[in-house]
């Protein structure tokens, strides 16, 4: 199964279009694109799963990993997701408290400093 | 496996390289046989796929770990073998690998999910999924692995958050 990654600018922020199904044999090419947005130092960046059939806990870890290279930086991370279907994988596991989780790309590149992105 | 039928008692029975491309191949499998048992709904069928998808890698994974990395590239390398039956009005997938073994019982256990610290783990979500997502998890020892039996009914489970949250949740964070 492919994975598609689309990545563009928004402002400040990068946005990552996800397509496809994100699973052990498709998550490395999100972690790689993730780690290199942060090495050119885009520290606001937006994960869109709109076009996401499928995760798993493996695409979730990616995600985490995301976040939390991100945070390091002070930066914010966001989804976009407003599949039921993906959005239960999130809820089943607790991880909607975790992400800023919102439901279009203008809502997520709204967010002045990442609201629900910061450590309590 | 082109003929997917799935009149009472069906057995399907797959052998699939331990790569990580065949994971989707499983899901696959594992959605067509729910999809033509009209006692599965939609999102039942979803959490199959994703069940599957989370044994399966386990099972690569164990694999990988057990043989050194470059397993993926060994042609002797023994095949994961997942195995449906369809029967009862339920499901029932076990799956099973030869990674050497797997005590759930060491699984490490990691900061709440909803802790900051939780975000040095990138892992550990898959097997509290699976017993989310399942009505029954079992995992017996063979000889050189592992093989893990989960049965689904065609309910669906009500959502709780696997880690803290709601009370009466799962409360630990095993895996």
């Amino acid at each position: 199964m492919d994975l598609r990654l689309e990545v563009s600018e928004r402002g400040d922020w990068s946005v990552i279009e996800v397509g496809g199904e994100i699973d052990v044999a498709t998550a490395p090419r999100l972690r790689e694109q993730l780690i290199a947005l942060v090495n050119d130092q885009r520290y606001r960046i937006v994960v869109g799963l709109e076009g996401v059939d499928f995760i798993d806990s493996t695409g979730l870890g990616v995600l985490i990993s995301g976040l939390k290279r991100v945070r390091t930086h002070g930066g914010s991370f966001a989804l976009v997701c407003t599949e039921p279907r993906i959005l239960k994988v999130f809820e089943i596991t607790g991880l909607l408290a975790v992400f800023n989780v919102c439901s279009s790309l203008e809502e997520a590149v709204a967010e002045d400093g990442g609201e629900g992105d910061e450590a309590p | 496996m082109t003929d997917v039928t799935a009149a009472a008692g069906d057995v399907v029975e797959l052998e699939l390289p331990a790569r990580p491309e065949v994971v989707s191949v499983a899901r696959l499998v594992i959605g067509a046989l729910v999809a033509v048992d009209p006692l599965f709904d939609e999102e039942r069928c979803a959490d199959l796929r994703l069940a599957v998808s989370e044994a399966c890698t386990n099972a690569i994974q164990a694999e990988m770990v057990g043989r050194g990395r470059d397993a993926v590239a060994d042609p002797e390398a023994e095949p994961i073998v997942m195995r449906c039956v369809l029967a009862d009005g339920q499901i029932e997938v076990a799956i099973t690998d030869h990674g050497g073994g797997f005590d759930p019982s060491g699984l490490q256990e990691h900061p709440e999910v909803t802790s900051p610290d939780r975000l040095n783990y990138e892992g550990g979500l898959g097997i509290p999924l699976i017993t989310m997502l399942a009505d029954h998890l079992e995992f017996l020892p063979t000889a050189d692995g592992t093989t893990v039996v989960m049965r689904f009914e065609p309910r669906t489970p009500g959502l709780r958050p696997i880690i803290g949250g709601a009370p009466g949740s799962a409360g630990s964070s095993t895996g």
